[in-house]
């Protein structure tokens, strides 16, 4: 984080910093002190815009349009970093010659089915000079994945695979790739890098995204000039870019401009993640998600992985390059952590106690489980569903549909108290006597009143101790889970049956002090992981390459091994930033390795020495015959540059001295993405799910992979001028402001934190004040195909409407922080509410950032008023099931099955 | 002469002048607002530290200030300014004109030691630019952007000559001896002379619950003792709070009530934590150092500092606020950097202490009390036949 400092040009993008992150901002401050040019593309002109050398205004959702074209422009006009692209990036490197771009097919890419409206990912492979040999499946001449091959993209997007590459690229069969150093050959990633951006223009995006011509040069020449062997540029995003239905690609196109601009793996240079809130990294790592487990590894899925060695292979391959090839080690020793002495060679570790995955089952097919009254009981901890998630009238109705429901928060939120007050009780919608949810309510200890630690961002974890002890029935997540797992085995203790196995079997023996809190370091220990036999036995592990395939070793989450190495809690660091270089190694711990940049063998070139002295990182110091530097270098460390492995040979030592991508199967940075991205090899332009434009670039108007759920409770406006699309004219998008935490559960029940932001509202230009009649602190209805909700307005120079092909469009900002109930210090309608559900297919995300609506001056109605309103409007668009349920358009012969699910 | 003249107004040190024989070096803030960005963790920190209630949930609709002014439950503001282009380039002009006074900062009567030497432009101070290393070199004069979003946290002023102290008849407001204007409120008994002497708005008096629609003004932070002694340190502000809040919500005793009803209250430069070598909690907390505390001699060198860098990257529109010793109050202890006007911030463009004026009132009642004596003086002398 603190490396931001070192940038010379920073593009904040999709985020808004210094609202939400206001203390990591003050590296952004730092650099631009130090004559660092800050730029801030968003919607709005926010606190961020205000303190920036610049700030963009852009149409919300047309992120990929802009950036391509910075792509466009790099390439045209041959400013990409040379011998960083060929030596470093998958440039050079020749796809398969199946491979079909938008270009060539309208909009979509080559392996579309109709039927499965997703993606069969197998003619994006790369080409390889190998014969059939062990390259049984696929595409003859390409590289398929591991094991399962070229895997269908429905079931793929099912388990949301994208949460998979959290810790390093997908798995490759093996990384025997042709490549073509000259870039020359049509099918190198480069040419064909060429040929899918050449339509991305300034022109096109004055016209998309309603920036200037001249705006655009001014961001195109900041990021080109700040780049090179002398410079750096960072990009900075947060959920403004995930948060769409095209959300990883939005990530993947600046991802693009950073490899072709050499600043990967550099310092000030990189993409740096914004998490919205202390530990969300964490909660990735250690995940809260049904679809993977902990360190990155995939929940198997049911059909597919039935066997131990089905699902080791299919999670990394022992001729793939890299650390990933080690996957089989990573997953025993993290059974043995789970099951212990139970997880042995003999029954797969325990493999069959693993759960399998049966389809997709987040957040909002969940939701639309409990509708369908196939939900019993729900937890919430530290979520606010009915305030926080998209589409919040179905994830209240969804709830009055449980049997139980546990709260766990601070404080009486929302989505404890929907069934007495909340909005749909005024509408008459639900009647509180008709529920038979039971609400649980157990209030949570703060993080002064428990030990544990954060991971931050930048993937470091920082340890906090308990100050106080928790007041009255207070208890932390720990203390809870610890007892309700020693109270449910307690029960099932006499169970013979099997299906009760895993939970009795479980490794659940944490030492308690006298208040039933069960010491914190202990878990963090097992999570690091220890020696199981041998001389060493019971000593933690220093590094994830110590653990073994064979039971010997034991470790909850391989990326985290080494917090606890030498017995010592190493995110109890606390040595100031004074007393060491900025890098500032013993300050926490970061995984993996306590490496602060990811990748940073590329911040030498390709013989080991430093690009420049002034972006000085790690090199290799050919005397000692070792990397060094100013971080853990990112790479085996005795592994000279010039190194060259026999070819085919696999894992850590098939990467050769120049392979810096140490978790990526090939060892290079991935321009195009052969695998692992369901929506296309490369970033291409698609609108949101609702938007009041057609899509310039292609027939094809939005992501056709992403996920619709066609029902009548998630209709949508008809985007793109279609008839009907004029009754939901305006772009909302929705955030957060400084003064509130997102759904309000640790802000809006504190009077110091209320007071500063009291009430929800709107913000919208004076040009549209003036088209709707709307005054300054007067009210506004503000209505979506979903629903109807009221809010101040805020009358502001800082909304700037956009003239996208002549037609001018008007954005609505809508901070989501308030709720509707009588229990907060501050309440109001809860912008999420407008939202539907649709979702990105890579990590099933909902787009909540952009969306269609009209306002209105005055209040909306109250009571059955309401619903009227809102059926007069979807009534008067002609919206139905179908409308922008469609995934493949521009093609009428085709309507292929859409569901979800 | 120059002494007694300067117990009125002018340069002084106010601790000495109040006897404090081993007095520390002067404390002080300089706020640079040209990097605040508006997260008002000042405001919050100061709050909890101090521990001071709630001061009404009213939404103002005035850019994102739902605060509106410093007051007795508010000793942090932070103002939000929108302005466009036009207003930026009249900033820009007339900070340019001061430079080319010689006072960058506001006010001088004497002119200043300040930036920009006799006759400085912004190009004179070239010289402080950064280093840009390379072909980017920062434009004499930067792009007017369309608009621009101003942010400043206000705070009292701790004038060197602080009228509000002057006249307060009790002794509750006194010179410490980090310079510095404290109240003690056990001690106040609420006449509210000094509200009206502050040439800043600054100091007022506590209401209660009255004009509070919303109900309680607390809501239910308990404020029963005089010290929010459980605070540990700023950092840890945002857990109490949390705490308290459950501690609302789950029945335990909390009276409540608004303490010090009807007394004057002000920022106290975090006395208490002063007096441990602590910072302030509002500079403390803040994430990006606009907020800077320090000795006040090294606050208004740093000013100087910045305001020159800013003039020569081409923001003339940077000028300083509260660092020039000749204006009317002496120079403050909160030293502010602002980049229009202060009007555009709510400040007073001229501040003054009364007792600036007290020679001068002196000497006109003296004049009149004499000529009042002449004149009787004379009818005496005249009913002589």
């Amino acid at each position: 984080m603190q490396d931001l400092s070192n940038s010379d040009c920073i593009v904040i993008q999709g985020s808004n910093m210094a609202e939400c992150h206001p203390v990591a901002y003050q590296w952004v401050t730092e650099a631009r002190l130090k004559g660092a040019k800050v730029i801030h593309i968003d919607p709005r002109f926010t606190r961020t815009s205000a303190t920036a050398d610049k700030h963009i205004p852009i149409r919300a959702g047309s992120d990929v349009v802009l950036l391509g074209a910075v792509i466009n422009h790099i390439l045209a006009n041959d400013l990409y970093f040379k011998e960083y692209v060929v030596s470093y990036t998958n440039a050079a490197t020749i796809v398969s010659d199946d491979f079909r771009d938008t270009e060539d097919l309208e909009g979509l890419f080559s392996g579309y089915d109709d039927q499965k409206g997703s993606y069969s990912q197998d003619t994006w492979a790369y080409a390889t000079d190998d014969g059939s040999g062990d390259d049984s499946a696929g595409a003859l001449g390409t590289i398929g994945g591991p094991a399962a091959q070229h895997e269908d993209g429905e079931v793929a997007s099912d388990r949301a695979a994208g949460h998979e590459h959290g810790s390093g690229g997908p798995p490759l069969e093996h990384a025997r790739v042709k490549r073509d150093e000259t870039l020359q050959d049509p099918n190198t990633v480069f040419q064909i890098l060429k040929r899918h951006y050449a339509r991305y223009t300034p022109e096109m995006v004055r016209d998309t995204c309603g920036i200037s011509v001249d705006d655009f040069a001014y961001l195109a020449k900041a990021v080109t000039e700040n780049s090179g062997r002398e410079r750096t540029t960072a990009f900075v995003y947060a959920v403004g870019w995930t948060q769409h239905t095209l959300g990883a690609q939005f990530i993947r196109t600046a991802a693009i401009v950073q490899l072709l601009l050499g600043n990967m793996g550099r310092p000030g240079g990189g993409i740096m993640a914004l998490r919205g809130h202390a530990s969300i990294q964490g909660s990735t790592d250690i995940p809260t998600l049904y679809n993977i487990l902990p360190g990155y590894l995939a929940m198997p899925v049911a059909g597919l992985h039935d066997t131990w060695d089905d699902y080791i292979a299919a999670i990394g391959s022992k001729q793939q390059k890299g650390f990933w090839a080690n996957a089989d080690t990573y997953a025993v020793s993290f059974m043995k952590s789970w099951w212990g002495e139970k997880a042995t060679a003999a029954n797969s570790w325990a493999y069959d106690y693993l759960p399998r995955l049966s389809g997709a089952h987040g957040t909002y097919q969940t939701t639309m489980a409990m509708l369908d009254d196939e939900v019993e009981g729900y937890f919430l901890l530290g979520q606010n569903p009915a305030v926080g998630s998209a589409h919040g009238r179905m994830q209240r109705l969804a709830m009055s549909h449980l049997k139980w429901l546990v709260v766990r928060d601070f404080a009486m939120i929302e989505s404890a108290t929907f069934w007495k007050d909340g909005p749909e009780i005024a509408t008459g919608e639900l009647v509180t006597e008709d529920i038979d949810t039971e609400v649980f309510f157990l209030p949570a200890a703060a993080h002064t009143e428990k030990s544990g630690s954060f991971t931050q961002t930048q993937r470091m974890l920082q340890w906090h101790h308990q100050a106080v002890t928790p007041k009255g029935d207070c208890r932390s997540e720990l203390q809870f889970f610890h007892e309700l797992g020693q109270r449910l085995r307690a029960l099932l203790a006499d169970s013979t049956d099997e299906r009760d196995r895993p939970l009795l079997d479980l490794t659940w023996d944490y030492p308690v002090d006298e208040h039933g809190e069960p010491d914190a370091e202990a878990v963090l220990a097992e999570i690091n992981g220890y020696h199981l036999t041998g001389d060493q036995a019971g000593q933690p592990l220093s590094s994830f390459t110590q653990m073994k395939a064979d039971g010997s070793t034991s470790g909850g989450c391989w990326i985290y091994t080494g917090v606890y190495a030498g017995g010592v809690n190493q995110a109890a660091n606390r040595k100031p930033g004074r007393e060491q270089n900025l890098t500032a190694l013993e300050w926490g711990w970061a995984w993996p390795a306590n490496r602060r940049i990811l990748y940073n063998r590329a911040s030498a070139d390709p013989e080991g020495n430093p690009w420049s002295e002034r972006k000085k990182y790690v090199w290799w110091d050919a005397d000692e015959g070792r990397w060094t530097g100013n971080d853990v270098p990112d790479f085996p460390v005795t592994k000279a540059p010039s190194y060259r492995p026999e070819p085919g040979t696999g894992g850590p030592d098939g990467l050769a001295g120049d392979d810096p991508f140490i978790m990526q199967a090939d060892g290079k940075g991935w321009l195009f993405t052969p695998k692992g991205m369901l929506d296309g090899p490369l970033p291409s332009h698609y609108e949101p799910q609702e938007s009041p434009v057609r899509n310039p670039l292609y027939a094809q108007q939005s992501n056709p992979a992403r996920k619709v759920f066609p029902r009548k409770d998630n209709l949508w406006s008809p985007s793109g001028g279609e008839p009907g699309s004029d009754v939901y004219p305006f772009v909302f998008t929705t955030y957060r402001l400084t003064e509130h935490h997102t759904a309000g559960g640790m802000s809006r029940w504190l009077p110091y934190l209320s007071e500063l932001q009291p009430e929800f509202f709107c913000e919208i230009s004076p040009e549209l004040a003036q088209e709707r009649g709307l005054t300054n602190g007067g009210w506004a209805t503000i209505v979506s195909a979903r629903t109807a909700i009221e809010a101040r307005v805020m009358v502001t120079e800082r909304m700037t409407p956009l003239m996208i092909s002549g037609h001018t469009v008007h954005q609505i900002g809508l901070p989501y922080h308030w709720g509707v109930g009588n229990s907060a210090v501050v309440s109001g309608d809860a912008a999420n509410d407008l939202l539907g559900v649709a979702l990105d297919p890579n990590v099933q995300i909902q787009e909540s950032k952009a969306g269609s609506c009209d306002i209105q001056p005055g209040r909306r109605p109250t009571g059955e008023a309401l619903l009227r309103l809102v059926a007069e409007y979807q009534s008067r668009s002609g919206t139905t099931t179908e409308t922008g349920n469609q995934l493949r358009t521009g093609h009428p012969a085709s309507t292929p099955d859409t569901m979800g699910g | 002469m120059d002494f007694w003249r300067n117990q009125l107004s002018g340069p002084t040190n106010p601790s000495v002048d109040a006897a404090w024989k081993d007095g520390e070096p002067r404390k002080g803030f300089f706020t640079d607002t040209s990097i605040c960005i508006g997260c008002k963790a000042c405001e919050v920190a100061c709050k909890e530290w101090n521990a001071i209630p709630e001061d009404g949930l009213d939404m103002l609709s005035q850019s994102y200030d739902n605060t509106g002014a410093l007051g007795a439950s508010t000793w942090r503001h932070v103002a939000f300014v929108e302005q466009s282009s036009d207003r930026i380039e009249q900033a820009r002009e007339s900070g340019r004109r001061l430079v080319e006074l010689g006072m960058p900062s506001l006010r001088s009567r004497e002119g200043s030691d300040a930036v920009g030497a006799p006759g400085g432009s912004p190009l004179g101070t070239a010289a402080t630019m950064p280093q840009t290393n390379g072909s980017l070199a920062v434009a004499d004069v930067p792009a007017l952007p369309d608009m621009r979003w101003l942010m400043s946290s206000d705070v009292c002023k701790h004038c060197t000559h602080a009228a509000c102290l002057d006249v307060c008849p009790t002794g509750s407001l006194f010179r410490s001896e980090f310079g510095t204007v404290v109240v003690q409120d056990d001690i106040c008994n609420g006449c509210g002379y000094c509200v009206a002497a502050c040439p800043f708005g600054v100091i007022e008096r506590r209401k209660g619950d009255e004009g509070h629609e919303n109900g309680k003004q607390s809501h239910g932070i308990s404020i029963r003792g005089s010290s929010s002694a459980s605070v540990v340190d700023a950092t840890t502000s945002t857990t109490q709070s949390v705490g308290s809040a459950h501690a609302a919500n789950s029945g335990f005793a909390n009276n409540g009530e608004v303490k010090n009803v009807g007394i004057a209250q002000k920022c106290t430069l975090c006395y208490d934590r002063l007096g441990d070598g602590q910072t302030p909690a509002c500079a403390q907390a803040c994430p990006t150092t606009s907020i800077k505390f320090g000795d006040l001699a090294d606050m208004r060198a740093a000013a100087q500092e910045r305001v020159a860098q800013l003039h020569g990257q081409g923001f003339t529109e940077a000028r300083l606020y509260g660092a020039d010793p000749n204006d009317g109050v002496g120079g403050t202890g909160s030293v502010f950097l602002l980049l229009d006007e202060p009007e555009v911030y709510g400040l007073p463009p001229d501040p003054r202490v009364t007792t600036a004026d007290l020679p001068d009132m002196f000497r006109k009642a003296g004049y009149a009390a004499l000529t009042m004596m002449a004149m009787a003086a004379a009818a005496f002398v005249r009913r002589r036949p």
